[in-house]
């Protein structure tokens, strides 16, 4: 640091948090003074000695921790660095933040245990093994002075990078070649109890956020290779459709084109396609490449898929939902409970296909030389970038190099949904000996990303003489190519399968009906949808019954401890009324996923003409422990806003089997002009639980919407998007 | 075709088809990658920098008609990083996956510079067209106000 760095030293101030434990706030944080992360943050860290793989220290103070994860938005660079540091014991402002080499992890038998980022469990999930990483190097390095100083390891204090023992003191890069040769004989346990952190839980600014500031961070559109080239790509407009002929002779002469290249379909895991039939032109800018590929002749077959549309789908769903389920969980008794019941609420319930359009078009660059393999991805797990360019290539892993870059989102898209771009950028490189960057464009981007899937459901509940439901039956239904796995039947009535509330006796069907969109996980799998589903009923089951909404779900989830401190911080947060004059209405909504609670109350007016404005969303929720109330903060606006959009203005329309809406004209989604207000709360349970949160949010968004719709209105909105619905009112 | 252009205060000469749209001129022929490409439909303002002082979507900007202007880029808005808007996104933390924040803080200061104190109203005109997928907004909107009160 030079002389005005250090005259500028800022000083940590104390305040009461709004949680009220103590906040540690820096104040102005700058670029150069408060902790930070590279513009390139997958270089290398130059000088310094590792301590074990998550760590690097050096004599000038710097602790650069490694990254493993993916940086989209979420956090999680900031998160993993701050969970090391916790236990290291380190100034906060020293620590420099670094993406994990992939390459290595795979090498060494997946050393930084997982790099996959999705589910919302960098920090429900991989805290043990990170905060043990900071843990097991501050008790080696304690060790490793101990032995010098020719004490006990007890004697030593690891303080904010310095060892301590009576009279001896020394930085901890001094040890840290000592320390990563020390065998402990029991690794040390980490701090569980939120009341011993010094620094999870204190609200850390984001290391990355300078870097996004200025233009200086790096993403994998961002890449630049020497002697690269560039590729524009189209698949077949209709998935799965076959590319028949194209005619490369109409464009070989446009500027810069270097050659027009077939692509053909790769089957991926569980039914998906990896890579579709496609055709890239290669040029020698990508301006060039798309502007000659938009003129390129091309015959697709399409097969019967082309015969679909969004009204055909609806029409599917409309009779499946008539009709039993392929899987059931039988209760003769609930169907019999509602076949006699004196009051029978049922209602059917549609969300169509969304797609993640993160701000960032899908990319990939490759480049394949003799001896090794470069990549540079946008995807969420940079681990299986490797395998993936390894297995198009017919190689071995061990010489593919994969280049973690920051994400311009992702959303749970990046995972499946990077991987047929990556295969285009390894095949050309191959082909072409040349480093290749493919990029789609927006339109490309979401015709070819594998999209949430689009659901459909019918509940129907008998309500019993004190207004609450006797017995329910729920079917449940949506499309999606993955008959097995996390996209499957799985999500497809995650939520409504397993509603929390206590209805003695429930009867559950679902189908998992054939498409030919691929789909994939999308933030808050299974409950990004089933909640409105869900959560909307319940409005109609307690108003039929003359509950209350809010006061019917205290009423169902007495029992349940975290449900209800949720419920009951959201009450006391939002101000929850019921009479406003007409036109005005407040609604909520409560869903679980992720392990985590999450609680939405949503204000809005609707004019009598129908235009609905969302005033104000108060969401509360509860993830059992926070390590970072900022970011916690922000992954709860940013769903809202997200969910929000899809809601009220997303959905997909398909026709002649292509998606049709593939650019923010026609997928118009939440802008500032519509964002509401947005308060958050956490209502931290503590204990043993640890969930997620970069997803719950979302999912009671809009249904607490729909419902307050519903009061303002009279109007009970059943399907997305609300824009779709006549709001207007007498 | 040879142009020459202006970014930043400095002269590139270019050899681009004369319609190429500034934003790829920006990014793959001068190697200025702040600048996004987000749906090149000026739907979605990444691609916003400023010609003569206006923000202007690069997308839609053929080359050859910023010959002679006057362009900025998010990387040359300020010598140091330190313009009020950028010193205000730092305190706030405005961003989250960043991607769309270059185009966000290039209005936002082309804004300011033509309205000292914006109102709720004209925030949200000047900065309608830029969408953010992570859902900053209410970040971006205090990210503005901070900024006025610094002074731009
Ligand atoms: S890329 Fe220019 S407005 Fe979206
Ligand atoms: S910060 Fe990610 S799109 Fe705006």
């Amino acid at each position: 640091m030079n002389a005005i760095n250090v005259s500028r030293r800022f000083f940590i101030q104390s305040t009461l948090a709004a949680g009220g434990g103590l906040m540690l706030g820096f104040h102005l944080p700058t670029s150069a003074e408060a902790a930070y992360t590279d513009a390139k943050p997958w270089k290398t860290p130059e000088k310094g000695i590792e301590v074990n793989a998550w760590l690097v220290l050096d004599t000038d103070g710097t602790v650069t921790i490694r990254v493993p994860h993916t940086e989209m938005g979420q956090g999680g660079m900031t998160s993993v660095a701050l969970m090391i540091a916790e236990e290291l014991d380190v100034e906060w402002t020293k620590v420099r933040a670094v993406f994990a080499d992939p390459n290595r992890h795979l090498r060494n038998g997946k050393e930084y245990k997982v790099m996959s980022t999705h589910g919302s469990q960098l920090v429900a999930l991989q805290h043990p093994h990170l905060m043990q990483a900071g843990a097991s190097a501050r008790e080696r390095l304690k060790e490793a002075a101990a032995q010098a100083w020719g004490v006990k390891r007890a004697d030593v204090t690891a303080k904010q990078g310095v060892l301590t023992a009576g009279a001896k003191s020394a930085a901890y890069a001094e040890f840290a070649a000592a320390a990563a040769k020390v065998v402990l004989d029991q690794e040390p346990a980490i701090k569980k109890d939120p009341s011993k952190w010094w620094l999870l839980g204190t609200g850390a600014m984001r290391l990355d956020i300078p870097a996004k500031t200025d233009g200086s961070a790096q993403y994998a559109i961002d890449t630049k290779v020497p002697g690269m080239v560039y590729a524009a790509v189209k698949a077949s407009p209709v998935p799965w459709g076959k590319l028949k002929s194209f005619n490369a002779d109409a464009i070989k002469n446009r500027p810069g084109v270097i050659a027009v290249h077939e692509l053909r379909a790769v089957a991926g895991k569980r039914g998906q396609p990896d890579l579709q039939d496609a055709v890239a032109v290669v040029a020698t800018s990508w301006w060039k490449a798309k502007t000659a590929l938009d003129m390129l002749p091309v015959e697709w077959d399409f097969g019967d898929a082309a015969n679909t549309s969004s009204k055909l789908y609806s029409e599917t769903a409309k009779k499946a939902l008539g009709e039993k389920g392929e899987m059931s969980k039988e209760d003769p008794k609930a169907l019999e409970v509602i076949a006699a019941s004196q009051k029978v609420v049922t209602a059917d319930y549609e969300r169509p296909f969304e797609t993640h359009a993160r701000m960032e078009p899908i990319n990939a660059t490759v480049h394949v030389q003799d001896d090794r393999v470069d990549v540079w991805s946008p995807t969420q797990d940079q681990s299986a970038a490797v395998l993936l360019v390894a297995d198009q290539l017919g190689i071995d892993p061990k010489n593919v190099y994969a280049h973690p870059m920051f994400l311009g989102g992702g959303f749970g898209g990046n995972g499946g949904g990077g991987t047929g771009v990556t295969r285009q950028a390894a095949e050309l490189s191959k082909r072409l000996k040349k480093p290749v960057k493919v990029l789609w464009t927006r339109e490309e981007d979401v015709a070819q990303d594998k999209q949430r899937p689009m659901s459909a459901a019918r509940l129907s509940a008998a309500i019993g003489p004190k207004g609450l439901p006797e017995a329910i039956f729920t079917r449940a239904l949506w499309f999606s190519q993955d008959k097995q796995n996390q996209i499957g039947p799985a999500t497809a009535d995650y939520g409504i399968r397993n509603m929390p509330y206590n209805i003695p006796l429930r009867h559950h069907e679902r189908h998992n009906l054939d498409t030919h969109i691929p789909s994939s996980t999308h933030r808050a799998p299974g409950a990004n949808q089933t909640g409105f589903i869900t959560e909307v009923f319940v409005d109609e089951m307690a108003r039929a019954g003359g509950w209350d909404p809010l006061e019917w779900r205290f009423e169902m989830l007495k029992d349940k401890a975290d449900w209800m401190l949720v419920l009951n911080t959201l009450k006391e947060k939002a101000g929850y009324r019921t009479d406003l004059p007409k036109g005005q209405g407040m609604g909520v909504a409560a869903v679980e996923c992720h392990g985590t609670i999450a609680a939405a109350c949503a204000t809005v007016s609707v004019t009598r003409r129908g235009v609905l404005r969302v005033e104000k969303i108060v969401v509360v929720a509860d993830p059992g422990h926070c390590i970072n109330p900022h970011a916690a903060k922000e992954q709860m606006e940013g769903a809202t806003c997200y969910e929000l959009g899809h809601a009220w203005l997303g959905g997909l329309n398909i026709e002649g089997g292509r998606i049709v809406n593939t650019n923010f004209d026609t997928y118009n989604l939440l802008r500032m002009e519509l964002m509401p207000e947005v308060e958050t709360h956490l209502a931290l349970s503590g204990g043993t639980k640890w969930g997620g949160m970069g997803e719950p949010a979302g999912p009671p968004v809009p249904p607490a919407v729909a419902n307050a719709i519903f009061a303002a209105t009279g109007k009970r909105i059943r399907s997305t998007p609300f824009k779709s619905h006549d709001l207007s009112w007498a | 075709m040879a142009l020459s252009l202006t970014i930043n205060g400095t002269t590139h000469n270019v050899d681009v088809e004369p319609e190429t749209p500034l934003l790829w001129v920006i990014r793959d022929e001068v190697g200025l990658t702040g600048t996004k490409y987000g749906c090149g439909a000026a739907r979605c303002g990444s691609c916003t920098v400023h010609v003569d002082g206006q923000p202007a979507k690069s997308c839609q900007l053929q080359a050859a008609s910023v010959v002679g202007k006057k362009i900025t880029t998010i990387e040359g808005l300020s010598p140091d990083g330190n313009h009020p808007v950028q010193v205000a996104w730092r305190e706030v933390g405005v961003p989250q996956c960043g991607y769309c924040q270059s185009g966000q803080i290039m209005s936002a200061a082309a804004l300011l510079a033509r309205t000292r104190n914006p109102s709720e109203n004209e925030i949200e005109q000047a900065m309608s067209d830029n969408l953010c997928r992570c859902g900053t907004y209410l970040r971006i909107k205090a990210g503005i106000r901070r900024a006025a009160q610094l002074g731009v």
